[in-house]
């Protein structure tokens, strides 16, 4: 009885923790397969130990390169979308003009829009415009979807700051653009790093948008969606596994570093 | 005490400055908003009106097109294409639910029960993200595969069976069947679900639970007429950001599926990207939008909840 | 125009407001109100949350447009300066420390801001002044929330304002770091002799700290003052029950004797001094007598003999009593008030005051105040209350 009582009370988390590794069995599949040495084209089926993907990240031609564009795009898209997202959070949050709920519609549409509709109508339009499809078509599109998202996570932080702080500021003989600098910009900065994390993360990952909209370049994700069809090499698991295990670190590690910074201050 | 009783201060204003009230920059929110907002209009309210005009041009790729109104380009659109339409709304409800069924605890779990583990959970719900999508998609094929391990555990306790008489998998197989692509698709848009359940969750004062107690709720009832309720904002959120790219999606249905599971996404692709044929896919674009926008508009007067987001 | 006289020279520090009034669409926040704070003095303006005292304090600093009137710091119209050009320094509620800077940055944000480099000094010396120079280098979360408000004044301070506006700068502490505060600040005030506007929603810090008070009420100054003056002399029953208690009879007045006014109420006679009546007292019309709870003798019923001629007396029962250390709090039910309210020191406990004892309440005449009948008796109460 008691077994059964202790999975009564722990029901919640038992399955909560089967939800996680749910999420996380793919990313240990990933991982595991980059030590895979497969015996076709395609890296699904377990065949025998081997780390020469690991010794040769760049050994499949096109690879690298792919990854290069991709961030370089997801930076650029994120300069742009960060720049222009806290742009618009501060006048929604601060100032009253109208038109305010047109604003706030075309914001909220292109997140309450499927990727695909967003990809085939802007298609449309550089097909009219007889733009060349490349490097600006898609940096354009994912300034674009990665916009409204910077909106709402800055929007949400300089909602929760205090106001008092900056009539505090205005009142200790900061003018305007001090007030700004000095006060709000800090204040908000952890809402704006949040909204640019999630640009790049966003941009770097994004498939579908850019498929339509790459013509001939080839993005990471368009990278693999063309290996998906002609044969997976080991790498790409080698640099999803790189990826995954250098975010983690990235976090635990300015985690210990805040943590640290408020122990030594108490 | 000295800095204090020292002369005064040297700040003091000139010549009074007239009335009239101060003018505190009238325009400023405009100029704000104007490079974003002309972004948005450029490159997605505009495009949605090209896409229109598309949809009622006739013509080839070779003698160009022309706006005739040939708005049969939809019925034909539709009726040659409902059953993509059907699944399209099939899969992404049933991975919604999933999500929702699967998402819940997770979400309960670090927001109530995590203690110090909570920033670790965390962090493994999101790290996944930074390992692109199409690969971690890639890795269901591997999990799924024909005579692997889970094929296998289901086979033994007859699970595929039930959903072979449901018609999501056929015989001994999971990969490229239904429940194949639910199955990506709940995996890949259930962060999506907990994040925001999450957010609402951990908003819930603690001790409304222990009041809920202390007036006789059982704790299944807590959660039914406290948590639950309180935690809707979260679960309308959560729904609409599962639901609205799963329908949209056409990956998981390429990858994980077969030409038996293609879902609306992938009509629209292969219409714009291999057939070329603009006006039908643009219509079925159009349709899919107008389809989403009138579920989630209903949705969210049915539930009441205004703030998305 | 209410004005406080003041015997200094200097009015470099006056604050004049001239029919400053704040409108908020179709209400009213603050109606036309001239006021002026001397130099040097410490000015309270006390009221329930929603009266217009936290408006009329921004107003002062430049925070909030008036909708009317002027703001003159001494001999300058302010009112069309921004924050940043006044000579007005403000301790926000809450504090509004700057989480992102220490304490020592907060501290010389305002120095900086105005151009000063060498600042090392001066923070040290403030800090030190407010008993902080440890915490220089802690973030304002790190604080106690006494530490946080010390850290807030110095913040103002260190700027020399010619005036010192605090927004309610003792509400977020407990009772005990409140009285404590209560006399550091007024120490600070005394010492550096700048002009402090004190806005607090809390009677008692109002009159222990404040020279001048001003009560206001719904956008309204109702009374300004002293302390003693406002609670010995109310013009209006919402001051009277906003400071402190009162009990009030219903008189109709009967006729005049010499200084005093002869009231009759409930089949007895009161007296009252004239000059502590604010209401017309022509015979026959109706006056609200006052008067305060620890004022009133309670004598009982047998011993009603000994008490001496002159005063006035109300026969009554006791209802209930409750002991509270210094003294014991009783409501006596009488023919001209249901619930008078008697606070006796406990001295000499007579053993016989229970709840059913039959009672004599007498007080001396000029412990009396007379107001106009014609305004609710009750106002101010439920805010007093809260308070």
């Amino acid at each position: 009885m008691t077994f059964v009582n202790w999975l009564k009370r722990h029901l919640v988390v038992i399955a909560g923790l089967l939800t996680l590794a749910y999420l996380l069995l793919p990313n240990v599949v990933v991982t595991v397969f980059s030590f895979n040495k497969p015996k076709g084209r395609f890296n699904y089926e377990w065949q025998e130990f081997s780390t020469a993907a690991w010794q040769d990240p760049c050994g499949v031609a096109g690879l690298c390169g792919s990854l290069s564009l991709s961030l370089q795009i997801a930076f650029w898209a994120t300069l742009g979308a960060t720049l222009l997202g806290t742009m618009i959070a501060f006048a929604l949050v601060r100032y009253r003009f109208r038109a305010r709920g047109a604003v706030n519609s075309l914001i909220f549409l292109p997140m309450a829009m499927p990727e695909v509709v967003m990809a085939a109508s802007l298609l449309t339009l550089f097909l009219n415009m007889g733009a060349q499809l490349g490097f600006w078509t898609i940096l354009i599109a994912h300034i674009m979807f990665c916009l409204s998202f910077v909106v709402t996570a800055v929007k949400a932080r300089v909602m929760s700051m205090d106001p008092r702080l900056e009539q505090a500021a205005q009142d200790l003989y900061a003018g305007p653009v001090q007030t700004f600098l000095r006060v709000t910009l800090p204040i908000a900065a952890p809402g704006i790093a949040a909204g640019a994390l999630l640009a790049f993360a966003l941009s770097f990952d994004d498939f579908i948008i850019t498929n339509f909209n790459a013509g001939s370049t080839v993005t990471f994700p368009m990278f693999v969606w063309g290996s998906a069809q002609r044969g997976t090499p080991v790498q790409i698991n080698v640099i999803g596994t790189a990826m995954f295990v250098v975010a983690v670190l990235f976090v635990l590690a300015s985690m210990v570093i805040s943590n640290r910074r408020t122990k030594q201050k108490a | 005490m000295s800095t204090l009783t020292e002369a005064p201060p040297p700040l003091t204003p000139t010549a009074p400055e007239k009335k009239p009230p101060r003018k505190r920059g009238r325009l400023v929110p405009y100029w704000l908003l104007l490079p974003g907002i002309l972004w948005l209009l450029v490159f997605f309210a505009l495009p949605m009106i090209y896409q229109a005009s598309t949809s009622v041009q006739t013509g080839s790729l070779e003698e160009g097109y022309k706006v005739t109104w040939h708005f049969a380009t939809y019925w034909d659109a539709l009726s040659e294409y409902y059953p993509q339409f059907l699944r399209s709304v099939l899969y992404a409800g049933s991975a919604t639910i999933l999500c929702l069924i699967l998402g819940y605890p997770l979400a309960y779990l670090i927001a109530f029960r995590a203690g110090r583990w909570k920033n670790l959970i965390m962090i493994l719900v999101i790290a996944p993200f930074f390992t692109s999508f199409l690969i971690r998609t890639l890795a269901w094929k591997t999990i799924l595969a024909d005579g692997g391990p889970v094929v296998g555990a289901l086979n033994t306790l007859h699970v595929l069976d039930v959903t072979s008489w449901l018609g999501m998998t056929s015989g001994d197989r999971v990969l490229a069947t239904p429940l194949a692509v639910v199955c990506g698709l709940t995996y890949n848009f259930l962060p999506f679900m907990v994040l925001p359940l999450y957010t609402s969750l951990e908003r819930i004062d603690g001790r409304l639970h222990e009041a809920a107690g202390d007036l006789y709720a059982k704790p299944i009832t807590t959660f039914r007429k406290v948590t639950f309720p309180l935690s809707m904002p979260g679960v309308v959120s959560g729904t609409l950001l599962t639901f609205i790219p799963a329908a949209g999606d056409y990956v998981n249905a390429d990858l994980l599926g077969s030409t038996d599971t293609r879902m609306v996404g992938n009509v629209i692709q292969t219409q714009f990207l291999r057939i070329l044929d603009y006006p039908t896919a643009a219509a079925l674009s159009f349709i899919l939008m107008a389809a989403i926008l009138v579920m989630v508009t209903v949705y969210i007067r049915k539930s009441g909840t205004e703030d998305l987001v | 125009m209410i004005t406080v006289t003041t015997n200094k020279t200097d009015h470099g520090g006056d604050i004049r407001l001239s029919g400053i009034a704040k409108t908020y669409g179709s209400f009213t926040a603050v109606h036309p109100l001239d006021l002026t704070v001397p130099q040097g003095s410490f000015f309270a303006l006390l009221g329930a949350s929603g009266c217009g005292k936290t408006t009329t304090l921004r107003m002062i600093a430049g925070l909030e447009e008036p909708s009317a009137g002027t703001v003159h710091l001494g001999d300058q119209d302010v009112t069309a300066l921004p924050p940043y050009k006044r000579p007005v320094n403000t301790v926000f509620q809450s504090y509004a420390l700057f989480p992102h800077l220490d304490i020592f940055e907060n501290v010389a944000f305002g120095l900086r801001r105005r151009g000063i480099k060498s600042v090392k000094k001066q923070v040290g010396d403030m800090l030190d002044l407010v008993q902080l120079g440890e915490q220089a280098r802690k973030k304002p979360h790190q604080l106690s929330g006494g530490q946080q408000q010390r850290v807030a004044v110095a913040r103002a301070l260190i700027n020399h304002p010619k005036v010192l506006l605090l927004d309610e700068p003792l509400g977020a502490l407990d009772l005990k770091l409140r009285r404590q505060m209560q006399l550091e600040l007024k120490r600070i005030q005394t010492e550096v002799g700048i002009t402090f506007v004190h806005v607090t929603h809390d009677q008692e810090e109002a009159m222990t700290m404040a020279d001048t008070v001003a009560v206001m009420n719904a956008g309204r100054v109702e009374q300004l003052g002293s302390p003693t003056d406002l609670y010995e002399n109310p013009r209006t029953t919402f001051v009277a029950n906003f400071l402190g208690t009162s009990n009030f009879i219903e008189a109709e007045v009967d006729s005049k004797s010499g200084d005093d006014i002869v009231l009759k109420a409930g089949g007895g006679k009161l007296v009252l001094p004239e000059a502590r009546c604010g209401a017309a007292t022509t015979p026959g019309g109706k006056v609200l007598v006052g008067v305060r709870p620890e004022k009133i003798s309670l004598t009982h019923a047998d011993d009603a003999g000994e008490i001496p001629e002159g005063r006035n007396r109300i026969n009554g029962k006791i209802t209930n009593g409750s002991f509270i250390g210094v003294c014991t709090q009783y409501v006596v039910d009488s023919a001209v008030c249901p619930d008078f309210e008697v606070y006796v020191q406990n001295v000499d406990r007579d053993t016989r005051l229970v709840p059913g004892a039959d009672v004599v309440l007498h007080w001396s005449p000029a412990h009396t105040f007379g107001l106009d009948a014609a305004q609710d008796i009750d106002a101010g109460v439920e805010e007093g209350a809260a308070a």
